[in-house]
């Protein structure tokens, strides 16, 4: 019975690193190409089944969880009752820190979690190691400070401030002034093709690439001003939230958006992205929070709600945030997202940035007073990829993962819909012939579509029976004539030029040009 | 409540000594590497480029001889010895490894043209236009030999007539020549033991088959290749083409097949127990294709041709996987692969050998295991993504000296005028009345039994 169950568990994990369903290699007439494609696909199936019994077996860290027993519910767990149980070493992690004079606070994490940056509003910018909460750098700018966001380490970090968007180093010097951008409302940075990505006061959406300095794209979304923009980390679709509800999906090469949905009745004021890339989250004013599957573009849920901002957990946890009240969403079996936990600040605080920490059982949040940090269990990865984001990277580490993310650095083109698709081959489009029982089928549905049209009821005299029925008569030829006019038209066109040949005497008749004109 | 939170403690990941290595931690979740395939293509993509930056194939050129070479052999049980003769008479024994010559055989009155070893390596045989067989002993150290020639001097066997190769058994004592008709020979008889004849004309090459060791295969001015057994009297097959065939090599992992190397400027690659069509044809050169020789893995063959060009193919590949070319060589008239695969060597009419790496960005000297972890890494994404556009033109490109690259734009021309005008004749002449032929049969005359 266990050896069962221990299977089960393996089967479950080894889906999740064959990344999709093995090919179908029954209808291949090649040999030779099928044993290659067999042999390639026996290879997938072990390298995805050594995969997961090395998760199975060497993962060092467990993952963290909050279970009630009894009648108890997991959202009346405070933070102090919490700290209660925890080990010192976390407790840590649960820290208030007011500054009132430079708020409101944004936040943002380096993405093995080590480092926090924060911007307040009056132009305070700080660099924290959240390791030993120490303060690596903290400075005035003496502007505004809308947005700021850290570059592909933590060497760097962009601020954009009161005109131009500024690129400064961990010590606090300004490297570089980027003018082209204006004045900033929000930046993102996509990590895998150093571009960063700002939406200005004008609306402008712009994509830099920060190694060359060249500027990539710069698109007008004409939709209004917005302070909405959001990566998606699977596939580095950049999304913007407007004023009329819609939400747009830009990559940096086109200058239209790959999709535009309408989400809400009001301005959106969130958006957030599930790591795995299938859900988005999104919140507007018309007090909805909702769920979007990405690859059908429908809700999956709507929930009842402000938020002023959303974030998720790298385990799928949903943070949202209005006022200073923090709720945090679960999902159980990947259907419903349900509460899991709610904090409350200190009455009168604006949360104003909430972001899970990656690798980390914390979510962060800056607000109107300063910035602080809370636990929730089970909200982040336990164990990470010292070759992806390592929160223990010596100085060594971090410039050659520097060199090697340079040298894998992606092409602005790369930036699609579905990741998965480079290298595939596209679909052939067959614009088929109709069957002639194809045709007839249409014809029949388009008459019948004729027929069943109600006729309306219409002033003295021109509802007449007769009327009526020579209106629907009317209708229903002209459903017809559709079709018999596509064949006719190409039959005479054939007699005319047959005719015409016919007419020529017979010795220059060989000569006429079999194509036509 | 049970609450639990994720705890690491920094010394669980971090190193404790500053000499210890440091902590690597894996997590395979797909989730966390975002656009995996993307960044495999950009790898792949790279790896093309490098590999066009790292292509440096020319180790060296090897000068001593004062004529043009005409032959040379590989010493089976010696990896840095090769032997090369030149049509001055002079034989040279070559250190590959230093690029030096150890030692030189003086004695040949006029060219040498044929050059072969004995399994053993103790035995140099050679033959020439001085209607003389020499037997030579090779040195067994690799230092340089002062002594006299008479001392190397094994024997040395005069005959009817000039000769234009020799070959020497795999496995036993015989030797075969060929000129004026094909003589197996004994090393300690001044007469051959055995001669064959077929026709009057002359054979040019001579090829033992490494698998079995009693068949051998000629080529002859005739255009004829011939397939002899020992152990019959008489001779076992031929095959006449439109061409001479002016080299063979045997493919020594498949022992039934051999590629002949085509005055036409294309190697023929046969089943030698169905002649009646070519199992594959490999074009490129564009001038007639001089000398053939089988990398010891039998997966590929190097090629030197009369355009002054050394290719290499792959045993089943019908174009070039590789060109070489430099600006002082000029034709080419033998080459060889090393004994490991991983050298070519080349001997051209401007008196010089050239040495060449088969893989022309390999790289040579000792390689670290995370090196070579890379390479494989790199050799994998790249054969992962080599047919997508970028990276297939990168792969494929390869810099053609002018007058090449135009002899092959005319062929090219010459081939698909004579394919219209066949085209043509056969859309006005009665149908059935011109066959179609495939490239594969249509170089090929007849074969007799």
């Amino acid at each position: 019975m266990e050896i069962q169950d221990f299977s089960d568990d393996i089967d479950v994990k080894v889906k999740k690193y064959q990344r999709g369903e093995s090919a179908d290699l029954e209808g291949l007439k090649d040999k030779k190409l099928k044993g290659q494609l067999a042999n390639r696909e026996e290879l997938y199936k072990k390298s995805a089944n050594a995969a997961a019994k090395a998760e199975k077996w060497l993962m060092q860290t467990e993952s963290g969880l909050l279970e009630p027993e009894g009648i108890e519910k997991t959202w009346r767990f405070s933070q102090q009752s919490i700290a209660q149980e925890v080990d010192v070493a976390s407790r840590k992690n649960q820290f208030d820190i007011i500054l009132p004079d430079l708020g409101p606070y944004t936040i943002d994490y380096t993405s093995s979690g080590r480092y926090m940056l924060t911007a307040g509003r009056k132009g305070h910018l700080a660099i924290m190691d959240m390791h030993t909460l120490k303060p690596v750098k903290d400075f005035q700018v003496r502007e505004t400070v809308r947005d700021a966001v850290f570059l592909h380490n933590e060497l760097f970090f962009a601020a954009a401030q009161k005109k131009y968007t500024y690129i400064y180093n961990r010590a606090g010097t300004e490297l570089h002034c980027l003018k082209e951008h204006g004045a900033v409302l929000k930046l993102q940075f996509l990590k895998n093709h150093f571009l960063l990505s700002s939406i200005n006061k004008s609306s402008h959406l712009r994509f830099q690439d920060i190694t060359t300095g060249q500027m990539v794209g710069n698109y007008r979304t004409a939709l209004g001003r917005s302070d909405v923009l959001q990566l998606n980390p699977y596939n580095s679709v950049i999304t913007s939230g407007h004023s009329g509800g819609t939400v747009c999906m830009w990559k940096p090469t086109t200058s239209t958006p790959l999709i535009k949905i309408l989400c809400h009745h009001g301005p959106v004021t969130a958006i957030s992205f599930h790591p795995n890339g299938h859900l988005m989250a999104t919140a507007g004013m018309d007090k909805k929070i909702k769920i979007w599957d990405l690859r059908t573009y429908k809700t999956l849920q709507t929930l009842p709600g402000n938020a002023k901002t959303l974030s998720f957990s790298q385990k799928g946890l949903l943070a949202a945030s209005t006022g200073s009240f923090t709720q945090i969403l679960q999902t159980s079996d990947s259907s419903n997202y349900n509460r899991y936990m709610i904090h409350t600040m200190a009455k009168g605080y604006q949360i104003n940035r909430i972001q899970f920490r990656p690798y980390e059982d914390v979510l962060g949040i800056g607000h109107s007073m300063g910035f602080s940090s809370i636990l929730v269990p089970g909200s982040g990865e336990p164990n990470f990829d010292s070759w992806v984001a390592n929160p223990f990277e010596t100085v060594k580490e971090r410039r050659e993962k520097e060199v090697r993310v340079l040298l894998d650095k992606l092409p602005p083109e790369s930036v699609m819909l579905d990741p998965t698709k480079v290298g595939n081959m596209r679909e052939a489009k067959r614009k088929e012939k109709k069957t002639k029982a194809e045709v007839e089928e249409e014809k029949a549905a388009a008459v019948a579509a004729a027929k069943s049209v109600a006729v309306k009821k219409k002033t003295k005299g021109r509802s007449k029976p007769s009327k009526v029925a020579r209106k629907k008569q009317e209708g229903i030829e002209n459903a017809k004539r559709g079709f018999v006019e596509e064949n006719e038209g190409r039959d005479k066109k054939k007699q005319k030029r047959i005719t015409e040949v016919n007419e020529l005497p017979i010795a220059l008749q060989p000569f006429v040009s079999k194509k036509g004109k | 409540m049970r609450v639990k939170v994720i705890s690491r403690s920094a010394d669980d990941f971090t190193r404790e000594r500053s000499n210890d290595l440091q902590r690597v931690s894996r997590n395979y979740d797909p989730n966390l590497r975002t656009q995996e395939k993307a960044v495999e293509y950009v790898r792949a993509l790279n790896a093309a480029k490098l590999d066009k930056v790292f292509a440096r194939p020319f180790i060296g050129a090897m000068d001593g001889h004062i004529d043009a070479i005409s032959c040379m052999a590989k010493n089976p049980s010696h990896l840095k010895g090769v032997f090369s003769g030149s049509m001055d008479g002079d034989i040279r024994l070559w250190d590959i490894a230093s690029r030096k010559t150890i030692c030189q055989y003086p004695g040949h009155q006029g060219a040498v043209r044929g050059l072969t070893v004995s399994t053993d390596g103790g035995v140099l045989v050679s033959c020439g236009t001085d209607c003389t067989v020499r037997l030579w002993r090779v040195p067994l150290s690799s230092g340089i030999d002062s002594s006299d020639s008479s001392e190397k001097l094994i024997a040395s066997y005069v005959w009817k007539n000039a000769f234009w190769g020799v070959d020497h058994q795999w496995e036993g004592s015989l030797f075969a020549t060929a000129g004026a008709q094909v003589d197996i020979w004994d090393h300690n008889r001044s007469q051959p033991v055995n001669s064959f004849e077929w026709g009057n004309d002359t054979v040019i090459s001579v090829r033992f088959n490494p698998g079995e060791p009693n068949i051998l295969a000629t080529s002859g001015s005739d255009r004829s290749i011939t397939i002899y057994d020992l152990r019959t009297s008489s001779p076992a097959r031929k095959l006449i083409m439109r061409t001479k065939t002016n080299s063979i090599a045997w493919n020594p992992m498949e022992p039934m097949n051999f590629t002949a190397a085509n005055e036409n400027c294309n190697c023929y690659s046969f089943d030698a127990r169905k002649l009646e069509e070519a199992k594959c044809v490999h074009k490129d050169h564009v001038s007639a294709v001089m000398d053939i020789d089988y990398s010891p893995t039998g997966r590929e063959f190097v090629t030197g041709s009369y355009d002054r060009t050394v290719r290499i193919f792959q045993y089943n590949g019908g174009h070039s996987r590789e060109i070489y070319h430099t600006k002082r060589m000029q034709r080419v008239f033998c080459v060889k692969f090393s004994g490991d695969a991983s050298y070519v060597i080349s001997g051209s009419d401007d008196t010089n050998l050239r040495l060449w790496k088969a893989k022309a960005s390999e790289q040579l000297g000792v390689i670290l295991p995370r090196e070579r972890r890379k390479h494989e890494y790199m050799e994998a994404v790249k054969n992962r993504y080599k047919h997508l556009p970028e990276v297939k033109r990168i792969l494929r490109h390869r810099h053609l000296p002018k007058p090449i690259y135009k002899a092959g734009l005319l062929r090219r021309t010459m081939a698909d005028a004579e394919k219209r005008k066949e085209d043509r004749r056969r859309a006005h002449s009665a149908p059935g009345s011109m066959p179609r032929k495939s490239v594969r049969k249509n170089r090929i005359i007849q074969e007799i039994e």
